[in-house]
């Protein structure tokens, strides 16, 4: 029931204090006519509203969760508490910065930290999210062009095995898209790429490792390649997560990373965010950072504005509470427990495709990374169960279903991150549910088709939402 | 799959109603059930001109968007508005759901009669 | 050093052996040598959690804390239901993703069909979607949504906040949208400037009401004018007071937009905030982000999806409209939860405290010699003219753990004004800066 359902008139919590001033009301032309209508319950009513919407949602804590390239590992605790100092929460952004030392250190700490880990020279934290750091990167390389003059480079590359959001961001940053091919390992084609490249490439964007969860060894040639053309080289920091410690984006050849603090850096999804899209550059790139890059050292911190700044990319300085458990995290883990996080990483990816293949299909049998690709398009000629269905039966084994459909170059695809959190009994269990589902497809395919069927509601009409679309509540 | 006689056919899956001067196009059947439930169409606007071969129009189903290229070159005259409120009708009844009439018409000599067409989709 | 990887060195040396290998490092041995680390990374050792609650924590005690705040200027320290925060820091809303499982979703996703349906009744607008970063890129996706094959500049009002129209700038600067400010006369827009250069090219037209002057701009004559010459008006608006004063709707704005954390969000030196966003039923399809929509599952129980996702990123790739693949779903979820706590009447409680206080403060500041700036009316911001330095003003009022108004780069200041500001608290400003 919705939360408005619920509502009584006249119920109310008591909150605020009498007004200890004379009233003043807006003019007339400025006052509003408009019925407002807003739930009337009680604090009760509202608890226990809400802990019916908690039970109807599934987190990390509720179990596995291999969504592969969202990277669902634990969210320590210890970031919630940090987060939540009042030494933190209770700062107004546009206080003296005498008075905001310690928010400038929690931001210099962790561009220290994360620079370091990326092999990048400086980091904004002012984008919020991942995509909102892929913008800023983005920018980044258009500024550094637009300043020399080279008006003429106006195509960004993008592999065909990209983030949908790559080609959305180069859009959105006013260039042409040029998409190429991957080779049938997942990996850039060279030659290809030579073919593309020339004096209107302002850039590549690449992950590595790249989204079928393979590392691309000729990485070193192809941002070369990009390089020599005259072109910068963009890093999608969303698979960093299998190789921090190992290799560094920066020492691969790239000018411009973005993080991924709420994957990477363990900082909680939320449902969709609050996240922190950090971006980290060379020096080449530093004169057009976002305004308010934090300079100078300890209790002597100030704002400064790069000379040729592209600007702001949002109000303040970015999601900084976000910022403040991210660097919790890699203080605890430190030098040795960062690269500990991603190779076990790896290991757990490598351990699961290794368990599952005699089953299902590996898009890619070769040693992973910290995710591995299941094509399931043979099973689906064969028994008619197609991703989504082994998807949705997964749900009714306690099993948050890996992402399906991406990447778009493995048909029926199904791509596991289990993450270095998970134990390995969780994993063997998860292990026996796939292995369990791939017999029931063979044999009772039937019965995936209608999948789920514990869960609170059923498959949901999606057609029919869209077509005629309902998007609010009406009184 | 149904092909009506006396259409004429594009590669891509259109089809065309030639009408004096004008051509209607529309979307095939074949097209709509490789599309499945459609859920939205963005239409071109009047005297937009359209290039055989490059897309005119895109539709939308739940999770998936395709760019529909034209079958023939001229400049749009008239656009279904109704496709935009029930994009379903595609689905239902893909040879009355036309997309756009077009004019001054050009490049229309690579079309297929409707046996053509027929024996073309068999081929994929 | 701190982990959270949980195997033991039996359950790691038998997984090795399942996937052929002996050693850890040798999941990485097929990587080139030549892109290697060689000695780790320069960065200290690991820390226990008692260690690390110590390091960060001292850094926090580190910022001053002010008790008492009169400044605004984009962020707003109103009250938070203590109910809010419980309900924020329930485990299994903070540790989901993004709802693409419906099934298992239906929590967040009512949360968000929730949210929006509240954002349409603070707005009266027709359709919200779940959220954006905040308000400043709510404003430069509310300018871009307008943009379309015809029209292809924005006019900004100069009177909006720095912060908010370089955002939209950065923006511009990307879909390469061409910006023209409406300048600012006697701290409002200069509408004869307005009038005169509407063009048939002007796609939008962006306002904030109250400006960042906290002075009410001439909201519905603007929408008017901007109407007439066939371009859509976008409107940055404080959500707490659209309770009392006329919603984005009612002054004729295509989409409303402005930065939620009012609503139950602390002020947290900038984020995590929220951007909201809704607009009139036919700008729908612009409308970018995501966007929650009822339904029903294969036995005809209502439930809620993620819907018109064609419209996305994920799908369009490079045709989409914007590049945004999140909302800020946990901050969507708080306001969702103050909302409901407030209610209609304890928003519009807030709302008419925090102007009342604000006219009280100008009042008495006037009596002391300080001149109110403001051209017009006011909501629960104004500016100030000091009789002393700006800096030693300041200093004063900080000496009594006091965040005194905004100082402006012209020597005036923004004072700001909540139902958290006390009557005393008033005239304790008043009392020092009279000794300024």
């Amino acid at each position: 029931m919705l939360i408005f359902e619920k509502s009584r008139t006249g119920r109310h919590l008591t909150l605020l204090p009498k007004c200890d001033v004379p009233i003043v009301m807006p003019e007339e032309k400025d006052t509003r006519t408009l019925d407002l209508h807003l739930p009337e319950l009680s604090e009760n009513d509202i608890s226990r509203h809400y802990t019916e919407l908690e039970k109807k949602s599934r987190g990390v804590n509720d179990g596995f969760y291999p969504l592969g390239s969202c990277t669902m590992k634990y969210n320590p605790r210890i970031n919630e508490d940090m987060a939540a100092l009042s030494g933190f929460t209770e700062i107004h952004p546009l206080q003296p910065q005498s008075t905001v030392q310690g928010c400038m250190e929690v931001f210099k700490t962790a561009e220290y930290y994360l620079t370091e880990i990326t092999g990048m020279d400086h980091m904004t934290f002012q984008p919020a999210a991942g995509a909102h750091g892929e913008f800023t990167g983005i920018l980044l390389i258009k500024a550094y062009h637009t300043s020399r003059g080279d008006t003429k480079r106006n195509k960004i590359i993008v592999p065909d095995s990209a983030h949908g959001t790559n080609p959305a961001t180069a859009a959105m940053a006013g260039y042409k898209i040029i998409n190429i091919d991957s080779r049938e390992d997942g990996c850039v084609d060279i030659d290809k790429l030579r073919e593309v490249v020339g004096e209107d490439t302002a850039g590549l964007m690449l992950t590595n490792p790249n989204t079928v969860g393979l590392f691309d060894k000729n990485i070193l040639q192809i941002t070369k390649i990009v390089h020599e053309a005259g072109g910068l080289c963009y890093y999608d920091g969303a698979n960093l997560n299998a190789v921090m410690g190992t290799v560094r984006p920066g020492d691969m050849g790239f000018d411009v990373v973005h993080l991924n603090l709420h994957k990477t850096f363990s900082t909680p999804h939320g449902g969709g965010g609050p996240g922190s899209g950090a971006v980290g550059c060379k020096e080449i790139l530093a004169p057009f950072l976002p305004k308010d890059m934090v300079e100078g050292e300890v209790g002597k911190y100030h704002f400064v504005n790069a000379p040729q700044t592209i600007g702001r990319v949002k109000e303040f300085y970015g999601n900084f509470l976000v910022v403040v458990r991210a660097l919790t995290y890699c203080m605890t883990l430190g030098k040795e427990g960062i690269p500990e996080a991603s190779s076990h990483a790896v290991l757990n990816a490598n351990y699961m495709m290794n368990r599952l293949k005699d089953l299902y299909d590996m898009a890619y049998d070769e040693v992973c990374m910290h995710e591995f690709v299941m094509g399931l398009e043979g099973l689906k000629k064969e028994t008619g169960v197609s991703a989504m269905d082994i998807a949705k039966g997964l749900l009714d084994n306690g099993i948050h279903p890996p992402t399906m459909y991406f990447p778009l170059i493995v048909h029926e695809a199904l791509m596991v991150e289990p993450t270095e959190t998970e134990s390995k009994e969780i994993l063997d269990e998860a292990i026996e549910v796939f292995r369990k589902l791939y017999h029931d497809a063979k044999t009772a395919a039937e019965s995936l088709h209608m999948a789920p069927v514990s869960t609170p509601i059923g498959r949901l009409d999606e057609v029919g939402a869209a077509r005629n679309p309902i998007l609010r509540h009406k009184f | 799959m149904n092909v009506v006689e006396g259409l004429m056919y594009s590669k891509d899956h259109e089809w065309v109603k030639f009408e004096g001067d004008i051509a209607i196009i529309g979307i095939t059947d074949y097209a709509q059930s490789e599309l499945g439930d459609l859920v939205f169409v963005n239409l071109p606007e009047v005297d937009d001109e359209v290039k055989v071969g490059e897309a005119f129009a895109d539709v939308e189903s739940v999770k998936a968007v395709s760019d529909i290229l034209a079958p023939i070159s001229g400049v749009v005259c008239e656009i279904n508005e109704e496709l935009l409120d029930a994009p379903g009708s595609i689905n239902e009844s893909a040879f009355d759901a036309w997309f756009v009439k077009v004019k001054d018409i050009t490049d229309k000599d690579n079309l297929m009669d409707a046996a053509a067409y027929t024996a073309y989709v068999e081929s994929l | 050093m701190g982990s959270y990887v949980p195997h033991s060195d039996a359950d790691r040396k038998e997984m090795l052996a399942v996937c052929g290998f002996e050693k850890i490092e040798d999941l990485y041995a097929h990587l080139p040598e030549e892109v290697k680390l060689k000695d780790g990374l320069d960065i200290p050792v690991g820390m226990s959690e008692l260690e690390v609650r110590r390091a960060v924590s001292s850094m926090a005690s580190k910022n001053k804390i002010f008790p008492t705040i009169f400044r605004g200027a984009g962020a707003y320290k109103h009250f938070i239901p203590s109910i809010v925060k419980s309900v924020i820091g329930k485990e299994t809303f903070f540790t989901a993703y993004t709802p693409y499982q419906a099934e298992v979703s239906q929590g967040v996703l009512q949360s968000i069909f929730e949210y929006q349906t509240m954002i349409c009744e603070l707005t009266g607008m027709d359709v919200a979607n779940a959220s954006v970063y905040d308000g400043a890129t709510a404003a430069a996706e509310g300018v871009a949504m307008c943009k379309d094959r015809k029209r292809k500049k924005a006019l900004i009002a100069a009177t909006a906040h720095p912060h908010i129209i370089d955002t939209i700038k950065t923006y511009c600067f990307g879909n390469e949208m061409e910006i023209e400010m409406i300048p600012e006369k006697d701290g409002k827009i200069d509408m004869d400037y307005l009038k005169v250069h509407m063009s048939a090219d002007v796609a939008g037209v962006y306002v904030q009401h109250p400006n960042f002057y906290g002075t009410l701009e001439e909201a519905k004559e603007i929408g008017e004018i901007v109407h007439e010459a066939g371009a859509k008006y976008i409107l940055g608006v404080n959500p707490i007071a659209i309770s009392v004063m006329k919603s984005p709707r009612e002054y004729g704005a295509d989409i409303a937009v402005g930065d939620g954390q009012p609503l139950g969000l602390s002020i947290a030196f900038g984020g995590p905030y929220l951007g909201f966003m809704a607009c009139t039923e036919k700008m729908t399809r612009q409308l970018p982000g995501r966007i929650v929509g009822q339904t029903t599952d294969n036995s005809g129980k209502v439930g809620y999806v993620l819907t018109l996702q064609a419209r996305e990123q994920h799908i369009r790739r490079e045709k989409a409209s914007s590049n945004i693949c999140s909302n800020q779903a946990l901050c969507a979820l708080a306001i969702g939860v103050y909302c409901a706590s407030m209610g209609a009447s304890g928003i519009k409680e807030a709302a008419i405290q925090s102007t009342s206080k604000a006219h009280y403060m100008a009042e008495e500041l006037e009596k002391i010699g300080y001149t109110v700036k403001n051209n017009g009316a006011f909501f629960h911001e104004f500016v100030t003219t000091s009789k002393a330095p700006v800096e030693r003003v300041m200093s004063a009022l900080e000496e009594q753990d006091i965040l005194g108004g905004y100082p402006l780069s012209n020597g005036t200041i923004l004072w700001c004004c909540t139902e958290m500001n006390t009557k005393e608290e008033i005239d304790k400003v008043v009392s020092i800066l009279k000794e300024v």
